[in-house]
């Protein structure tokens, strides 16, 4: 059975696209077939974070009003076996697409593959309708910041609306530093207002920016923290049960020993 | 100790703890702003279950969400106010 999951935040800036691209290669890496679809029409993103900018050829646009067929529009990761990205127009809008187009896509895409992610645009308007259309599952993604969770619970509340039960919660960029000193809203806070079940916390991690700048996902990346979120969100996608990583170990090898020798970090 | 400074007051309340009030605050309006629609639908389903026991005047018919205290008193929680006049019972209901 194939999955089409909705990674959504309502607010713009919180890890949509991040999130759709590690856990998709993190799903491809553990043997599955996967297909990352960016419905960000006019401001497509998920093909740089991924690496592919310069593959693109036709695009979803394309596949929806028959120019193409579906597998001339599908670019395959070389890197990781079974993953591939639909990627969005740039010189058109959101409504170029309709909910209905997006079911039908989905659904042909079920055919193909195991997951179907769908790296939802910002906002609440057609992009949302759209990306949300063909969904079994969704993945909302938050920060610890009013401004993220407000537009969250919004997002929750519209998901639920139109019958896409049991959203997860991904809190991302978690500063435990900041958590410790109580200027940062902590997990159990942030779970406390949404009331939603949680997937997973990526920390703040300097790696993602690396990883991102040289579009290879970090959840490729052993060393990463962030890296090792997402390996970990990934294996509670495929329904294993993960502990939640101890955020603390965070710090770097030159802020442990400034610790040791009671400097304050800067 | 933390506790104990903020209890005298010496220590500021910190700024998370500030987030989540506002947050807790902007969302109970936040979630009960719903759509004049949905407040249709959610109208008519009454009345067509209503009707099934009673006449009602349906033009005087008021439903709204509101905001109420829980029955612990301690929070604010979201409330629908329905108030519906009623005409007379149908013999179904007796």
């Amino acid at each position: 059975m194939s999955e089409v999951i909705v990674i959504t935040s309502g607010k713009g800036g919180v890890g949509k696209t991040t999130t759709t691209a590690n856990i998709g290669t993190g799903l491809a890496l553990l043997g599955k077939k996967v297909v990352l679809v960016d419905t960000d029409i006019g401001l497509r993103n998920l093909d740089v974070v991924m690496g592919l900018e310069n593959r693109i050829v036709y695009d979803l646009v394309d596949v929806v009003e028959g120019a193409c067929r579906l597998k001339q529009a599908l670019i395959k990761d070389k890197r990781y076996d079974g993953l591939y990205l639909l990627p969005a127009a740039q010189t058109r809008d959101k409504n170029a697409v309709t909910p209905a187009q997006m079911v039908k896509l989905c659904d042909e895409l079920r055919n193909e593959f195991d997951f179907i992610l769908i790296d939802c645009p910002a906002g609440i308007e057609q992009g949302f309708k759209n990306a949300i259309a063909g969904a079994d599952k969704s993945i909302v993604v938050t920060t610890p910041e009013v401004s993220a969770v407000r537009d969250a619970d919004r997002i929750i509340g519209l998901l639920e609306a139109n019958e896409i039960r049991n959203p997860k919660l991904l809190i991302n960029r978690v500063r435990q530093d900041m958590v410790k000193r109580g200027d940062m809203m902590s997990i159990d806070d942030i779970i406390d207002i949404l009331a939603i079940e949680l997937i997973g916390v990526v920390p703040d991690d300097e790696n993602i920016i690396i990883s991102t700048n040289r579009g290879e996902p970090a959840v490729t990346d052993q060393k990463s923290l962030a890296g090792q979120a997402y390996r970990n969100i990934t294996k509670r996608v495929l329904g294993e049960n993960v502990p939640l990583m101890d955020l603390n170990v965070s710090e770097g090898l030159l802020a442990k020993m400034k610790k040791l020798f009671g400097i304050k970090p800067a | 100790m933390m506790d104990l400074l903020k209890l005298l007051g010496l220590k500021k309340q910190s700024s998370k703890d500030v987030a989540k009030e506002r947050l807790k605050l902007v969302l109970i309006h936040d979630r009960s702003n719903v759509s004049p629609q949905f407040l249709e639908m959610v109208k008519s389903e009454i009345i067509k279950v209503i009707q099934n026991y009673m006449e009602i005047d349906e033009d005087s018919l008021d439903i709204q969400l509101t905001k109420t205290n829980s029955e612990d008193g301690e929070r604010v929680v979201p409330a629908l106010v329905a108030n519906i006049p009623i005409k007379g019972m149908k013999n179904a209901g007796r």
